[in-house]
C-alpha cells in the first residue's frame, strides 16, 4: 500500500492505495459516482475527470499517479456545468444519460480552453466522448445554442 | 486487468535503468496500452520526477522529453510552424483530447507500434532517440531494433528546412488508421514513410530520383507507384493487403502533390 494525498473537488484527501488501483475506482470509492466505467480501452470518455484542469481518462490512470494533484469530477463542478447542460437537455441529447458526465466534463475543459469554439473545434475536442444513442448532433446543437445565447447576453435555456 | 506489485517514481535515469533490468519491470508512459495487458508488472517505473515532460527548442533541434504528451506536441506553436501544421494533423485524429493528454511521446516511440501515427510522423523527420545507455540512435535504426531494457529519454528532431505532408486513412474518426503516409523533403532528399501496413512504419527514399525534376502530376504518380512497390503490406481486420496497396498509392500521390503545392 502507498500513502498518497490529493485534492478532490476542493477537499484534501489522504489515502492508502494499492499500486495498481485505478483512479476511476479510487474516485468511485470516494463517492464520485458520476465517473463511469465504459469501454475500458481508453476510447469512450465516460470516465473523464480533470487533473489540474486537464481532461484525462481516469480508467487509464493509476490512482497513485494523481498524488499531489488536483482532481475534479462532475460532483465538484455542478455550478460550472449548470451554465450549459440545460441547453443540451433541451435538444434531447442526453437520452440514456450514461455518457453525459464525460461529455459535460470534457465540454467544461473545452470552454475553459476555447471559450468561443467553432462547430469543427467542438467536434474535434469532443471526439473522444462516445455516445451510442444520439449521433452527436444533439450535443453539438446544445453547445452551439448555449454559445449563441451567451453572445446575446445569456438568455437561459428553454426560453 | 493490470496488476502491479510495486510502483516507484525514479529519482534518476540511472535508478530507472537499474529497476528496469528486472524482467517483469515496466516503464510507465501514458499507460493506455499497458493497462490492458495481462502480464503482471513487478515494478512500475514512473519517470514523472525527471523533468522529461518539456519540449526544448534549440537553434538546430527540438528536444522532446519522453513524458511529453501527444497533446502538448500537437499544440506546440514552433513545432507546428516548422512542420506547417503537419504535427497537429498527424496527432489530432488519435482517439480524443483526454487520450492525447495522457499518451506520451516516449511510450509511443518505445512501443514502435505498427499502427502508430506518431512513429510515422517522427520517421518522416530527421529524428534520433536518446536512450539512457546506448545514447543517440537514429529513429529508423531504433524502429528495427529488438526491445531491450534501456530507457528512452527523449526524441531529438533536427531543425533543417523541411516540407512535410501527412495523410492517413481511417475507417472512422478516432479509430486506428488503416494506413498512414508521410512524405517529407529534407535537405534535397524526398522520403515517404508508410505505417499501419499493418506492420511497423517503413521509410522509402526517392533513390531513383523520380522527383528530382520537380513535382508534377506524373512524377508524383510515378513516386507513388515506386513507394507502393517497395512496401510489403499485410491484411488484418481493418483492411486487406490489396486495399492497403491501393491506399498507399493514393495517399503517397496526394502527399507528394501537397508538397508540390498541388493539394487535392
Amino acid at each position: 500500500m502507498i500513502e498518497m494525498n490529493l485534492t478532490l473537488n476542493g477537499k484534501p484527501v489522504a489515502a492508502r492505495v494499492d499500486p495498481d488501483l485505478l483512479l476511476i475506482d479510487f474516485l468511485r470509492d470516494h463517492g464520485c459516482l458520476s465517473v463511469k466505467r465504459g469501454c475500458e480501452t481508453s476510447n469512450c470518455g465516460l470516465c473523464t475527470v480533470l487533473m489540474d484542469g486537464t481532461p484525462i481518462l481516469s480508467c487509464s490512470m493509476l490512482a497513485v499517479r494523481a498524488a499531489g494533484h488536483t482532481i475534479q469530477t462532475l460532483e465538484g463542478l455542478q455550478e460550472e456545468a449548470a451554465d450549459f447542460v440545460g441547453f443540451i437537455a433541451d435538444q434531447g441529447a442526453d437520452q440514456c444519460g450514461f455518457c453525459n458526465p464525460g461529455f459535460v466534463m470534457n465540454t467544461i475543459a473545452l470552454l475553459r480552453e476555447n471559450p468561443d469554439p467553432t462547430d469543427d473545434e467542438i467536434r474535434g475536442f469532443l471526439a473522444g466522448n462516445l455516445c451510442r444513442c444520439s449521433g452527436y448532433e444533439g450535443q453539438l446543437r446544445g453547445i452551439r445554442s448555449y454559445l449563441d445565447s451567451r453572445g446575446k447576453g445569456g438568455t437561459s435555456h428553454g426560453e | 486487468m493490470i496488476t502491479i506489485q510495486n510502483y516507484v517514481q525514479a529519482e534518476s535515469l540511472d535508478e530507472a535503468w537499474q529497476l528496469n533490468q528486472k524482467r517483469n519491470a515496466r516503464v510507465l508512459g501514458g499507460m493506455l496500452w499497458l493497462k490492458m495487458g495481462q502480464n503482471p508488472v513487478g515494478t512500475a517505473i514512473d519517470l514523472c520526477k525527471l523533468g522529461l515532460d518539456t519540449i526544448e527548442e534549440e537553434e538546430s533541434s527540438f528536444s522532446i522529453g519522453a513524458m511529453v504528451t501527444l497533446r502538448a506536441l500537437e499544440k506546440h506553436p514552433s513545432l507546428n510552424a516548422w512542420t506547417h501544421g503537419m504535427a497537429a494533423r498527424a496527432l489530432q485524429p488519435i482517439v480524443g483530447v483526454q487520450f492525447r493528454n495522457m499518451a506520451t511521446v516516449g511510450g509511443s516511440l518505445w512501443g514502435r507500434f505498427g499502427f502508430s501515427d506518431v512513429l510515422t510522423l517522427f520517421l518522416a523527420l530527421d529524428t534520433k532517440v536518446e536512450l539512457h545507455k546506448r545514447g543517440l540512435v537514429p529513429l529508423e535504426q531504433f524502429t528495427a531494433m529488438d526491445y531491450d531494457n534501456d530507457i528512452l529519454v527523449r526524441a531529438v528532431v533536427r531543425k533543417v528546412p523541411c516540407r512535410l505532408s501527412y495523410q492517413a486513412m481511417r475507417i472512422q474518426r478516432t479509430d486506428l488508421p488503416v494506413l498512414t503516409c508521410a512524405v517529407c523533403q529534407l535537405e534535397g532528399e524526398t522520403r515517404a514513410v508508410i505505417g499501419a501496413r499493418p506492420g511497423k512504419a517503413l521509410v522509402i527514399r526517392d533513390d531513383t530520383g523520380l522527383l528530382q525534376g520537380g513535382i508534377t502530376a506524373e512524377s508524383a504518380a510515378a513516386f507513388a507507384d515506386y513507394v507502393t512497390g517497395k512496401v510489403p503490406m499485410g491484411s488484418n481486420s481493418r483492411g486487406s493487403a490489396a486495399y492497403r496497396s491501393h491506399l498507399c498509392r493514393v495517399l503517397t500521390r496526394r502527399a507528394t502533390l501537397e508538397l508540390g503545392g498541388q493539394a487535392q
